[in-house]
């Protein structure tokens, strides 16, 4: 073995951490209010809704595919346990009813993406640019474009609640971070989507069953919309429904590709993509703070959009 | 018949110091159909790629009707009036007849395309080549002979001299073959020479005048057709010694494991019917294109047949996905390293679990159990890397062969189908994969290996199938073999099996 010299350090790798502790002294030193717990503690929140997005996402592209749907899916999903949650009856089981509906109808959503992509081979952008519009017409139609309102004031303990002084939002992000970081490095469905990924004719000449796996991929990013669904039903108890979840697609995608992970498929991290959750979530506070227009942030977003992939694409060119 | 048209002289083509062409010199007269034959990778493409300005000479002169000429891309020579037809076209399926025809060399009046005068000539010499296509029917509406025509109206319209046809015939039947000789004949009568590659000897024999037979890069004959017959072409082509060393052949073959009976994919394969042994290695000869790499897809469950059976141990078993067969105890090694067999991004240990991961997961993948396995197949198969960790594309084409072989043996297989195991790796890996896939067979695994080296086959097979369009054409066995009698079965000169 040879000396590791700080030539060989694969700075690509970590990257993302770099650039999160960069911003991270820079909004410090911006603003006083930063390193407040209290203003730490609601970046993280603000986060976990498209961040939890973001770790279904990252296998879907992973998968060499991409979710476009998932912003209109979660208002779909959210406004669907409502109606579960009010036609239970506003007790405690129907709020775990609710849950389970959302978790189920999640699912079921991202499955309907993962069938019609691996059984009729079309390209995910095009079939997810569908079902978005599917989804939030159908959660605009069910209330003729008005609000889904909770009859449960429980309900809004789950969203709003706090666990050891850290919001429930934040510890679901975390446990779920945990369960998909082992899901993709220590499992072999995690193994077969990365070789999916890089190479599709490959993996199914190794007998792997391709279609499966990629169709699994929109099925946990389904799931990752169920919670996030419940996560912002629940704080609001309500869901609107021509705002609910819109752009949240943009975040999540952003998340994941400012996280690593390779748009062409084959590889990524979930890590990573929480730190690209993080990193947009400062850089949004940090806008906030010096009074940058809230109209401005979607054009700052876009452009450390732009830029990650840049950095991918000149990474994949040099090697 | 007396001034040559293109004269090549002591041309040569070297890659990276490999010389693959050595010192091919002919000439080509007005109105003349030459036969250029041999063996893959026997240097016809690399000459015919030579003359229409994909490749240029790393030696030697070409001349045009005497004058020294520099052919230095594809459009150049078509100014020379050189044209290429290749086995894939090059035609737009979106556009029609005419916009084909004409693609790149638009006519052009007061800045609009010319349509009309495009149609007007397409027509013209569509008719010339008495084919009923319209100018304006699509491409993709087209059938393949018809897209050969189109092929060749293209090069009419731009008044090719030389035309060069790369295996034309092995995409039509034997009556789009005959209406394509008339054309040829045609086209001679006016005077365009016809440069015609194929592996089928009988169509060379019936059309050419002369034939180039080239083997190994080097310039076997250039003679005239009518003193050769076919076998001694054939000859011409493989005539070498063995000049490999071969691990000794081991007859200690069991009971049958595979049996195939009239496996039938439409179009691709018809009727294969075969069985298998235990420690037998069964070599599939044929040309490129004869069926034996769709043969092993469909054992495998890639393809799916349309008809036949597969019997394993005595057992039919249904395959509609490589899953399945590796249940059955099927490995296949793809001629198609990079693109159907490795992850180039994956590392060592990584590539060799791939099919076989189940066996190392508890609730976890067994990381350290994985690195054992992958220590182990390092050490037997002599696999060297810099590093295992490294991504596989850092390895060299031997190695990544090594690979491959040592993650399809980790499935523990019964049936072992070899396709091209040793094409682009280096004499030493190769003589380690002949020892290994030796020592195989005494280990009572069976072999299905398929390869174009002819000696490669001789040398390790006990008996060889040979195929031809999709289907077996002759059986032979170890003592009945000799690379004319592949060739003769493989070409079609010969036909028939007892199975």
């Amino acid at each position: 073995m040879k000396l590791k010299t700080i030539r060989d350090v694969d700075f690509s790798k970590y990257a993302a951490l770099i650039a999160l502790i960069i911003i991270f002294i820079i909004a410090s030193l911006s603003s006083p209010y930063f390193l407040k717990g209290r203003n730490l503690l609601n970046i993280l929140r603000q986060v976990s809704y498209t961040g939890i997005i973001g770790l279904g996402m990252t296998f879907v592209i992973i998968s060499g595919g991409i979710d476009l749907s998932v912003g209109s899916m979660t208002a779909f999903v959210g406004g669907l346990a409502i109606l579960v949650l009010n036609a239970a009856g506003a007790t405690g089981f129907s709020i775990f009813l609710a849950i389970l509906a959302a978790l189920v109808i999640g699912a079921a959503s991202g499955a309907f993406n993962g069938f019609i992509v691996t059984r009729f081979k079309i390209a995910s952008f095009i079939v997810t640019l569908g079902s978005m519009s599917i989804f939030r017409s159908l959660t605009l139609y069910f209330v003729n474009a008005g609000e889904y309102r909770s009859e449960s004031p429980a309900y809004q303990n789950v969203g709003s609640g706090l666990f050891l002084g850290v919001p429930i939002p934040v510890w679901v992000f975390i446990g779920l971070t945990i369960l998909l970081h082992l899901l993709l490095n220590h499992t072999r469905y995690g193994r077969y989507i990365c070789a999916v990924g890089a190479n599709e004719q490959v993996a199914r000449y190794s007998a792997i069953k391709t279609r499966l796996v990629r169709f699994m991929a929109y099925v946990i990013t389904g799931l990752t919309v169920g919670v996030t669904a419940v996560m912002l039903s629940s704080r609001l108890n309500s869901i609107s429904s021509s705002n609910a979840g819109n752009a949240y697609e943009l975040d999540a995608i952003a998340a994941v590709v400012i996280g690593g992970t390779s748009m062409s498929g084959g590889s990524g991290t979930v890590i990573g993509t929480v730190l690209g959750a993080v990193i947009l979530g400062i850089i949004n506070n940090m806008l906030n703070m010096m009074g940058v227009s809230p109209y401005l942030q979607g054009t700052v977003k876009g452009l450390v959009i732009i830029f990650a992939v840049l950095l991918q694409y000149k990474k994949n060119k040099s090697s | 018949m007396n001034t040559a048209l293109l004269e090549a002289e002591s041309v040569s083509k070297e890659f990276s110091g490999v010389r693959v062409l050595n010192k091919v010199t002919l000439s080509l007269h007005p109105g003349e159909i030459l036969g250029v034959i041999g063996e893959n990778g026997a240097g016809k493409s690399t000459f015919m790629k030579i003359l229409s300005g994909i490749y240029t000479a790393t030696e030697g002169i070409i001349r045009m009707g005497g004058e020294q000429v520099e052919i230095r891309d594809p459009i150049n020579a078509k100014k020379l009036g050189i044209t290429m037809i290749p086995q894939e076209f090059n035609l737009v399926n979106t556009l029609a007849v005419f916009e084909n025809v004409f693609l790149g060399n638009e006519l052009v009046k007061k800045g609009l395309l010319d349509k009309a005068s495009m149609r007007r000539r397409t027509q013209e010499v569509l008719s010339e080549l008495q084919t009923e296509i319209s100018p304006d029917a699509r491409m993709m509406d087209l059938s393949v002979a018809q897209k050969q025509m189109v092929e060749l109206g293209k090069a009419l319209v731009h008044e090719s001299k030389i035309l060069i046809m790369d295996e034309p015939t092995t995409v039509l039947n034997s009556e789009e073959v005959k209406i394509l000789f008339q054309i040829m004949g045609k086209l001679r009568e006016r005077g365009v020479s016809i440069v015609f590659i194929s592996h089928k000897l009988k169509e060379v024999k019936t059309i050419c005048g002369r034939v180039l037979i080239l083997r190994d890069g080097e310039q076997i004959s250039l003679s005239p057709t009518a003193e050769l017959n076919i076998n001694q072409m054939a000859r011409g082509m493989v005539g070498r010694e063995l000049n490999q060393v071969f691990p000794r052949k081991q007859f200690t073959q069991g009971e049958n494991i595979l049996k195939v009976e009239d496996l039938t994919v439409p179009g691709l394969l018809d009727k294969i019917s075969f069985t298998l042994k235990r420690g037998e290695i069964l070599g599939f000869a044929g040309l490129m294109g004869a069926g034996r790499t769709e043969l092993a897809e469909t054992i495998m469950g890639i393809r799916q047949k349309s008809g036949g059976r597969i019997l394993v141990c005595g057992e039919e078993v249904q395959i509609d996905h490589p899953r399945e067969a590796v249940k059955h105890g099927i490995a296949y090694l793809s001629e198609d390293r990079q693109g159907k067999g490795l992850l180039m991004d994956f590392t060592v240990p990584q590539n060799i679990t791939l099919v076989s991961l189940r066996r190392y997961v508890k609730a976890f993948i067994d990381r350290k159990k994985e690195q054992a396995a992958t220590d182990e197949y390092v050490r037997s198969f002599n696999i060297k890397a810099a590093s295992l960790l490294s991504k596989l594309r850092f390895l060299s084409g031997g190695n990544q062969q090594k690979v491959y072989l040592a993650k399809w043996m980790d499935t523990k297989p019964d049936i072992l189908i070899l396709d091209e195991p040793t094409r682009g790796i280096d004499v030493n890996a190769k003589m380690e994969i002949y020892q290994f896939v030796r020592e195989l067979a005494k280990e009572n695994i069976a072999c299905m290996f398929i390869s174009s080296e002819l000696e490669e086959i001789m040398g390790m097979c006990h008996r060889v199938l040979v195929m031809r369009e999709g289907r077996l054409t002759g059986e032979i066995q170890d003592k009945d073999m000799s690379e004319e009698e592949i060739m003769f079965y493989a070409t079609g000169i010969k036909e028939g099996i007892s199975v």
